[in-house]
């Protein structure tokens, strides 16, 4: 046996590979809940009724995607290129705490109809700031800027909780440490009445196009792309390589920072240490499964919504720790490379 | 200044080194040795938790400490396989498998251990390894209290550190390991089969690393709780860089760090007016730190990263 590279990737193949994925990382987390001693398909059943067996349900899953959807394309672009930003997490909560800060007092006088666009402004540019730091030690002193983005994650951490225990306290918390809150009117307008179900979703939805239409439809995005797969070629073709790298880099840690401004503003409305259940690191399993494509990233983050949000509810009937969802999106990450190879190569004897 | 020297002449901060170093050294060692033979190990943060979790798991239920160190050894090289699987078999891109793999460690070592141990008040601990008494020289005023009170997993994570360096500078296999890291090709023309060299080097150095996450619970702590790690695996990965992949400048590299690691968290209680999360952020500065220091000079692996395949270029 050996193994072969495909001319052609047909685009059933394409389709199919994620389908595959996914349906393979759900078999085998039904081993796990079946060697838990729960009944494997009444589990997920129950995950599907978590997930969208209710108004509320529905649109709580909805809610989840939406940062889902942002730190999906934000690794999402990065990968693309090459950049290997796991910094998301980080990103995430410094977006969310620059938001915090600016929409709680600084800023807060300021009308709705200027002040939310601002802080979402200003949410990214905190998430950009935290990549600028690895991707120069990348550039200057040749640095894997995988481990730095990961160091950078816990720095983020630790900083915002430093400041929802000193300066951005809220005195209201009963010596909780958490944030002040953002402003009334800094918060985003409800798509639907009654629910937690914010604007986020759709601005979400619309970068996902945005995003598809820089990389499809720019020289910046050919330029990225090339910086990706061939960095000597895309070097000798003329692409500057070093300034396409903080290009990619800002709109990477502007996304995952916006979706931290975005999860305060719509729904938390302040800041704590457990704002992101791993946003940040789930991002990368959502670009993965949407094999790069930013249109894509909005599927995969919705799979991945129902996994969290679902198990949630069947946790609590059946038993089985939420931690499941957490191990079919990881598992689902592996089965998705393996199915992206086989994509690409074929199997001959 | 005299605070510093407080602290520098107590015999806890010496002792607490040599504990805050154990599973560095370990996961260093692990890390460095995958790297040899040309795979970076992302799984090193999942696969340490992973250890954590079932090597405590095993002591919980009766087993005793040792065998709970062998349990977590045999759960990093199923890891290892996994790694492999993806890296060497399938020639993925090993950034995005060892994420995965970390990804899926940490995650199924939570949904096990919530299995076993329901949400409870306080978790349940076990009976941890006890410094071991070394006649003479643990009585020494000073120097027996400071170096010479660890528990047994330390002193073997220091001979592991020597008999590696040995291996790969000084034996046959060694030398099939670092061919296979720097150019896989030659090491081909050698007669050596890079594939079984890079299954051998991820097997062994993922168990290492499941030692050193079952350290924490076995020796360091006496439980098991989520997020235990806490970057430690990635701080090892740093930390091969700084050795510049020489197992002997990991073991300094190892003691280097926790030196500081101790020291800030002695500062923490002495120095007033300085938020604790400053301290806390020290470790992961240092680790940056020491990558952009190092990385230019260090001598990387030349295959690092670079998927064999046989008969491909």
């Amino acid at each position: 046996m050996r193994l072969e590279r495909r001319e052609h990737r047909p685009l059933l193949l394409l389709i199919g590979a994620p389908v595959a994925a996914i349906v393979a990382a759900l078999v085998l987390s039904g081993i796990l809940i079946a060697i838990a001693g729960a009944p494997v398909f009444e589990a997920y059943r129950r995950i599907l009724i978590g997930a969208f067996g209710s108004r509320l349900s529905a649109t709580e899953t909805l809610t989840r995607a939406t940062p889902l959807i942002l730190t999906g394309l934000a690794a999402a672009v990065a990968f693309r290129a090459r950049l290997w930003n796991i910094g998301a997490e980080g990103q995430f909560y410094l977006g969310a705490i620059a938001v915090a800060a600016f929409g709680s007092k600084l800023l807060a006088d300021l009308p709705g109809p200027i002040l939310i666009p601002l802080l979402l402004i200003i949410g990214a540019t905190a998430g950009m700031m935290l990549i600028l730091l690895p991707l120069w030690l990348r550039l200057r002193f040749s640095v894997d800027e995988v481990v730095t983005s990961l160091l950078m994650n816990f720095i983020a951490v630790l900083f915002v909780s430093m400041l929802i225990d000193g300066v951005l306290k809220d005195p209201l918390a009963f010596g909780w440490p958490q944030s002040q809150p953002v402003a009334d009117h800094a918060t985003l307008p409800k798509l639907i009445a009654r629910s937690r179900l914010h604007i986020g979703l759709a601005i979400a939805i619309v970068l996902a196009v945005v995003v598809y239409l820089i990389q499809s439809r720019t020289v910046f995005g050919m330029q990225s792309r090339a910086a990706g797969l061939n960095p000597q070629g895309a070097f000798f073709a003329g692409v500057p390589l070093g300034r396409t790298l903080v290009k990619v880099a800002c709109l990477s840690g502007g996304l995952a920072g916006l979706a931290g401004a975005i999860e305060v503003m719509g729904v938390k409305g302040y800041v704590t240490t457990d704002l992101s259940p791993g946003f940040g690191y789930a991002g990368i399993v959502v670009a993965m499964l949407a094999n790069l494509n930013p249109i894509g990233v909005v599927f995969a983050a919705l799979f991945t919504a129902i996994m969290f949000v679902g198990a949630d509810g069947m946790s609590r009937s059946l038993g089985i720790p939420t931690y499941i969802a957490d191990v079919t999106v990881a598992l689902s990450l592996l089965t998705m490379l393996v199915a992206l190879f086989f994509t690409q190569y074929r199997i001959r004897r | 200044m005299s605070v510093v020297f407080d602290i520098l002449a107590s015999a806890g901060l010496w002792a607490a080194i040599l504990r805050i170093a154990t599973p560095l050294i370990f996961g260093t060692l692990g890390a460095l040795l995958c790297e040899r033979a040309g795979v970076l190990n992302l799984g090193i943060e999942g696969i340490m938790t992973f250890g954590a979790m079932i090597g405590w798991l095993a002591v919980f239920h009766g087993a005793d400490l040792w065998t709970g160190v062998l349990v977590a050894a045999i759960s990093g090289t199923l890891f290892g396989v996994l790694h492999s699987l993806l890296t060497v078999t399938l020639g993925l891109s090993q950034h995005v498998s060892g994420l995965g793999v970390t990804l899926f460690a940490s995650s199924f070592s939570y949904y096990v251990f919530r299995l076993v141990v329901p949400v409870a008040g306080t978790p349940p601990t076990v009976m941890p390894f006890q410094p071991i008494d070394i006649p003479a020289l643990s009585s020494l005023p000073f120097i027996g209290p400071a170096f010479f009170t660890q528990t047994a997993p330390t002193y073997l994570a220091i001979v592991i550190a020597l008999i590696m360096g040995y291996i790969i500078f000084r034996t046959p296999v060694g030398l099939a390991i670092r061919m296979t890291g720097e150019n896989p090709h030659a090491a081909e023309a050698q007669g050596v089969n890079p594939m079984k060299v890079r299954y051998g080097a991820v097997i062994a150095g993922s168990a290492l690393m499941a030692v050193g996450g079952a350290f924490l619970t076995l020796s360091a702590f006496n439980s098991f709780f989520p997020t235990m790690v806490q970057g430690r695996g990635w701080i090892c990965i740093a930390l091969v860089v700084f050795a510049s992949w020489r197992p002997g400048r990991a073991l300094f590299g190892a003691l280097l760090f926790a030196f500081f690691d101790a020291f800030q968290l002695r500062l923490q209680t002495v120095v007033e007016g300085v938020p604790y999360q400053i301290f806390l952020m020290t470790p992961y500065i240092l680790s940056i730190f020491a990558l952009a220091l190092m990385a230019r000079r260090a001598r990387v692996p030349q295959a690092l990263m670079q998927p064999y395949r046989r008969g491909e270029r």
